[in-house]
């Protein structure tokens, strides 16, 4: 009697299935629980994975539930590669579609937070630019600047006050208030660091992530929000080393 | 086949630990004991951050054993190449002492199942284990080590004892083998056998390395004793009498502490450790 992967494999992913025939104990009797051995380390090292990935949304839901959402979880989407460090990507996706967590609709905005966390964790590291870069700009050049982000850097935009219901959970910060916030992730040496945008903040910086000049993301920004305050971006990312490099572009010929 | 001599040379043949990031102003301060550590190839795959930092650093002072727990060696497809190329692109760059992995499965029809999970003895197998073998050392370059692993039940299919099985293997890949003495003893309970002969029978010259870590005990359907291998406990004194009886018979070997789950602190662990180097002291080289 062969037990071929593909029968072991389905019997650990779902328990309601018969456990495989063929694998015994040492007096030749079948294997029974020490089957189980095998379909409890799997659920509880992904569900673990998962607990470690995701703690704010832990703590929202609770472990009782957390376990549960993530049994059925890693059951339909195991993960596709070793690196456990990048397990979960459809995690906030699924979170979204699932019903009986609908009245919590900004879980899976969350869950997007904790997964840009882990991957700004993982970025390769680039040396940042020079804390006087900027100021050495001559003024009238500065709306012709351009920026290199960190690959650690990234930008989430959300409905939700995302940044105030991570830090409620994970910083002791105050209560959330109904507020949309968008959020960049900074890291300053080795840890990922959420920041609440500021206005006009998130048109700013994907404008700038997309090459365009210093004046021409200002501009965007403004449009998108009047309150835009270009000073207080600048401060954002200069004491973080969110910037790799710093050019002038050639001034356009019109 | 990998041309290298039976037993893998390169660790000192003193204690190291599985080393986890808690302990790292500790063994950068005080490494007491430890002479070496051992990494989760897995854990080293980002593009940069803490981890590689660490590792860098901890590079520059201890040689480093890579250990990999997701390649699937014993899995019925073909090895993950993208898996491959990152270990390849790992060995390459840190330049570890040695490579160690897995006689285990984790993969099948695309998903990673994030466990060490359990394969027939058979000549099937051997032939397939071998081919991956051979074509992991032929991608890093170099001989690796086969771990043995912890059983909690046989494959009615089985034809080969595993001593038997992992000394077909080295013979035909030209691979060393990891000991795990822990596993050893976990097995030899669960399925019934005596642990003492099962080292005796092991091909001792093919190692290049010794795991010691700590288990917990379950039952069976039938009240009998389940352990079951999980690297969050102290290693069972039982344990260490193996150790002794392996020592006796291989002389010095490196010993590794595995403590992967309910970390302790850094006494705790070098305690292991420093257990470790008496069981070292006891025989000779």
């Amino acid at each position: 009697m062969t037990v071929t992967q593909t029968t072991f494999r389905s019997a650990i992913l779902d328990g309601q299935q018969d456990r495989p025939l063929g694998l015994s104990d040492a007096e030749g009797r079948p294997a029974g629980r020490r089957f189980d051995v095998y379909r409890n380390n799997v659920a509880v090292s992904l569900t673990d994975a998962l607990a470690t990935g995701f703690p704010t949304i832990a703590k929202l839901i609770g472990e009782e539930n957390f376990n549960a959402v993530a049994g059925i979880f890693l059951r339909q989407s195991p993960p596709a590669s070793p690196l456990m460090m990048h397990y979960g990507a459809g995690f906030p996706d699924f979170l979204r579609d699932f019903e009986p967590l609908a009245h919590l609709g900004y879980l899976g905005d969350v869950a997007d937070l904790e997964l840009a966390l882990r991957r700004s964790y993982h970025a390769a590291d680039a040396p940042p630019i020079a804390a006087d870069a900027l100021a050495s700009v001559p003024p009238e050049h500065l709306g012709e600047v351009t920026f290199t982000f960190a690959p650690a850097v990234s930008l989430l935009s959300s409905p939700w006050p995302l940044h105030a219901i991570w830090a409620f959970n994970m910083q002791n910060g105050p209560k959330p208030e109904a507020v949309a916030q968008d959020v960049i992730i900074l890291r300053p040496e080795f840890d990922p660091e959420p920041h609440a945008l500021p206005p006009g903040g998130l048109a700013c910086l994907q404008s700038l992530m997309a090459g365009n000049p210093l004046g021409i993301a200002a501009a965007r920004a403004s449009e998108a929000d009047k309150a835009f305050d270009l000073s207080a971006i600048l401060t954002l990312l200069l004491p973080d080393n969110a910037l790799t490099s710093i050019t002038i572009s050639q001034p356009s010929e019109v | 086949m990998y041309d290298a001599p039976p037993t893998p040379k390169g660790l000192p043949n003193l204690p190291g630990v599985g080393y986890k990031p808690q302990h790292y102003s500790d063994l950068i301060e005080n490494p007491g004991t430890i002479g070496w550590l051992e990494i989760h190839a897995e854990n080293y795959m980002g593009d940069g951050g803490r981890p590689i930092a660490q590792l860098r650093q901890l590079s520059e002072r201890f040689p480093i054993s890579v250990h990999g727990v997701g390649l699937s060696i014993g899995g019925e497809g073909r090895l993950d190449p993208e898996h491959l190329a990152r270990l390849k692109h790992l060995v390459g760059w840190l330049n570890p002492t040695v490579f160690s992995e897995h006689l285990a499965w984790s993969t099948h029809d695309g998903a990673f199942l994030n466990d060490l999970l359990p394969l027939p003895y058979t000549e099937a197998t051997i032939t397939r284990v071998s081919d991956h073998i051979d074509e992991l050392q032929n991608t890093i370059g170099r001989q690796m080590m086969l771990e043995n692993p912890s059983s909690y039940l046989a494959f009615d299919e089985s034809t080969w004892s595993e001593p038997d099985f992992l000394r077909e293997v080295a013979k035909r890949t030209g691979c060393g083998l990891l000991l795990d003495v822990n596993n050893v003893f976990v097995s030899a309970t669960n399925l019934n056998y005596d642990p003492q002969k099962y080292i005796e029978d092991y091909p001792l010259d093919y190692v290049g390395e010794i795991h010691l870590g700590g288990h917990d005990e379950d039952e069976d359907d039938h009240g009998k004793p389940l352990l079951i291998d999980s690297h969050g406990a102290a290693v069972v004194d039982p344990v260490w009498a193996l150790l002794d009886h392996t020592l006796s018979l291989s002389g010095h070997r490196p010993i590794l502490i595995e403590w992967d789950t309910d970390v302790p602190e850094w006494p705790i662990l070098h305690a292991e450790a420093e257990r470790a180097q008496k069981a070292l002291s006891k025989v000779t080289a």
